[in-house]
């Protein structure tokens, strides 16, 4: 498979992020009805198709300008965006291992992965990365292992401790982050960190989520779809980088929305890690205005019932209170109110 | 988690006597590849044919987690038990072929402890060997304290002496040395963990020990073998809608079982947690064993709805709406 990569787009001042139509559509659309309520949409993560679910992580035409930007991100502020505990440090070995053998296996005219016992030869073409290291023993690598194989990496990484029967935030990079911080959910657990999300909690949903991911097993890891929306494509909404795009929020209307407000689909495949027995929580995320939304008429369909019904909880949860009527009254233009196609939606 | 393919076929290299009632077994893959890699602690479950189904029984890695070209499990022969570890003993050979599921953690080491302190009586000591392999590397202090019946029975304890010195301690039974693992505990620094595995009454006795000096019940921590994925008796249900009944046996969850027939029953983590496969119960004359983490409490006593994707049941006549 060849991708058309395109490596000079941004993610901030000029956006000049753009989507391909084939990268449209191989976005996974997160809504299977015309109602949006949390789920335990867990499926096993199994290769479907040819799309975003056919890799182990994937990758697409941004890969480039989305690791740069992540380099910005990480510049800008040493130590915000990347951060682990002493004890984690087994754990990004199992990450980098996994990703680096996943990504070789999946796009071996892209990425290389020799191992001579413990010294390894990673190659990235994309990149322009031709590295040799000792499997175990940072001293040879340029950064921690898990902010080298992630600075490579498209989406974010959090590493979790399994403990006491529940689950710690041990480590992570989170330079596309969906208006938290990082550094401040470093070491809560399970029940703490999904605290803030409403309407959860009450249907013992995080109680059930946490024992099935307590059971995961190596080599059979599941998946499953989160979004919010975003206003420009903008990757880095950290709490941290608020006063940079919070003001953005103000300037959508009716008219513009199509373009300015983006769809932010996350694909997370869980996986448990061999030697830390640690969990790994990729976030994976999509960009897609709504113009992008709307060369699918379905979706545009779709999308338009999910944003007009959605609990105001969730708006306020995700952060879209301010601009979620004109996100609405723009996609309206593609619901004629008929059921028929919106079944093939999914 | 139920997933027919989830297995890893292994070859038996090698087969020995470590006691009158134990032996060990070393397994190596069929295609000479390195076995996927496992953290101290971890268990397989080996698949073990026998005339009528395939006993599922969990036995610990006792090998290093720094070496997958190898797996040791270590197998004690239970001469009341259901039968699986006398097959083992029994029918399996040097060159056999098993199939066995990849390695789980339900035994972790806390990565935060100062001092590990195991306890373990007996065959109870194969999670801790793959545990002390691990912290060795870390360079983590730890002591252990096996308890075994008698001479013939210490081999492995007297394995692990070889390899650790004066950090393993040995107590046996014959000779009258005891193991009083309240003095174990006793005056611990705070960082301590303690691990036990052994029989019931060892690892109650080690949790009273240690909540008694103050302990707190996250730094005490026991295996406990849970079953993965869905096995048991046999069993057969009907499917109302298509008016077939299919035979669940031991190792297949009923939502395999009805897909082998060719059946669709839709489905999401294969796992009891997200509700996807939930069906009405139409019938039923017996009980079901509901094993998910969807159900409530009630709607398990209530038993008029099932998880067909890990769920079994005893009865004598089973419909669901499927």
């Amino acid at each position: 498979m060849t991708i058309q990569f395109r490596p000079d787009e941004t993610y901030r001042d000029d956006y000049t992020y753009a989507n391909s139509p084939e990268c449209i559509a191989r976005a996974p659309f997160p809504f299977p009805d015309d109602e949006y309520m949390y789920s335990m949409n867990l499926e096993p993560h199994v290769s479907v198709g040819d799309a975003a679910l056919k890799a182990v992580f994937d990758i697409d035409e941004h890969y480039i300008s989305e690791c740069r930007d992540r380099a910005i991100t990480l510049e800008k502020d040493p130590g915000m965006h990347y951060v682990s505990a002493p004890h984690m440090m087994e754990a990004q070995w199992d990450l980098l291992e996994l990703i680096m053998e996943s990504y070789a296996n999946d796009y071996p005219e892209y990425f290389s992965l020799e191992k001579d016992g413990s010294r390894w030869h990673w190659t990235n073409k994309l990149l322009g990365i031709d590295d040799r290291f000792t499997f175990g023993d940072p001293a040879t690598l340029p950064y921690e292992p898990m902010e080298y194989i992630t600075r490579q990496a498209q989406g974010d990484w959090v590493l979790q401790e399994e403990r006491d029967g529940t689950l710690y935030w041990g480590a992570g990079i989170a330079t596309q982050r969906a208006d938290y911080s990082l550094r401040f959910n470093l070491g809560m657990a399970w029940h703490e960190f999904h605290g803030p999300v409403p309407l959860v909690k009450e249907t013992g949903m995080l109680d059930r989520a946490l024992k099935f991911l307590l059971r995961l097993r190596c080599g059979h890891p599941v998946r499953r779809l989160n979004w919010s929306l975003t206003v420009n494509p903008r990757l880095d909404v950290s709490a941290e980088s608020l006063p940079d795009w919070a003001p953005d929020r103000t300037t959508v209307t009716a008219e513009n929305a199509g373009k300015l407000v983006y769809l932010r689909i996350e694909l997370q495949p869980l996986h448990r890690l061999p030697r830390s027995n640690a969990i790994v929580f990729p976030i994976r995320t999509y960009l897609l205005n709504l113009e992008d939304i709307a060369t699918n008429p379905a979706w545009a369909k779709r999308m338009h019932r999910v944003l007009k019904s959605l609990n105001q909880d969730l708006v306020d949860y995700k952060g879209f209170t301010r601009y979620r009527d004109a996100a609405v009254e723009w996609l309206s233009q593609f619901d004629d109110g008929r059921d028929e196609e919106v079944a093939k939606a999914g | 988690m139920s997933l027919s393919n989830g297995t890893l076929n292994v070859r038996v290299a090698r087969i020995e006597a470590v006691t009158p009632e134990i032996k060990r077994f070393t397994l190596v893959s069929t295609d000479g590849a390195h076995l996927p890699p496992f953290s101290g602690g971890s268990n397989v479950v080996v698949l073990i044919p026998h005339a009528s189904g395939t006993y599922r029984n969990a036995y610990s890695l006792m090998s290093s987690p720094y070496d997958s070209s190898a797996y040791q499990i270590a197998v004690r022969r239970v001469e009341d038990g259901r039968g699986g570890s006398r097959q083992m003993h029994q029918a399996v050979n040097e060159g056999d072929v098993l199939e066995i599921l990849r390695p789980v953690n339900l035994f972790p080491l806390s990565k935060h402890a100062r001092l590990h302190l195991f306890i373990a009586g007996g065959v109870g000591i194969t999670p801790v060997c793959s545990q002390l392999a691990e912290l060795r590397l870390r360079g983590t202090p730890f002591e252990v304290h096996l308890a075994v019946r008698g001479a013939e029975h210490a081999r492995l304890g007297e394995e692990l002496q070889r390899e650790y010195g004066d950090a393993v301690r040995l107590y046996r039974n014959d000779i009258d040395q005891r193991l009083d693992i309240a003095a174990v505990v006793a005056d611990r620094p705070l960082g301590s963990h303690l691990y036990v595995c052994g029989p019931e009454s060892m690892i109650q006795g080690a949790i009273d020990s240690a909540r008694a000096q103050g302990w707190t019940d996250s730094h005490i921590h026991y295996e406990r073998f849970l079953e993965q994925g869905s096995a048991g008796e046999a069993f057969s249900v009907t499917l109302a809608r298509s008016g077939a009944t299919i035979e669940v046996s031991p190792d297949q969850s009923l939502l395999e079982a009805a897909e082998a027939a060719g059946h669709e029953i839709p489905y999401l983590c294969r796992g009891g947690a997200c509700g996807m496969c939930e069906t009405d119960v139409l019938e039923l004359d017996g009980e079901i064993l509901h094993t998910d983490d969807w159900l409530s409490d009630e709607d398990k006593a209530a038993n008029k709805k099932i998880m067909p994707c890990v769920s079994r049941a005893k009865c004598s006549r089973l419909v669901i709406d499927c």
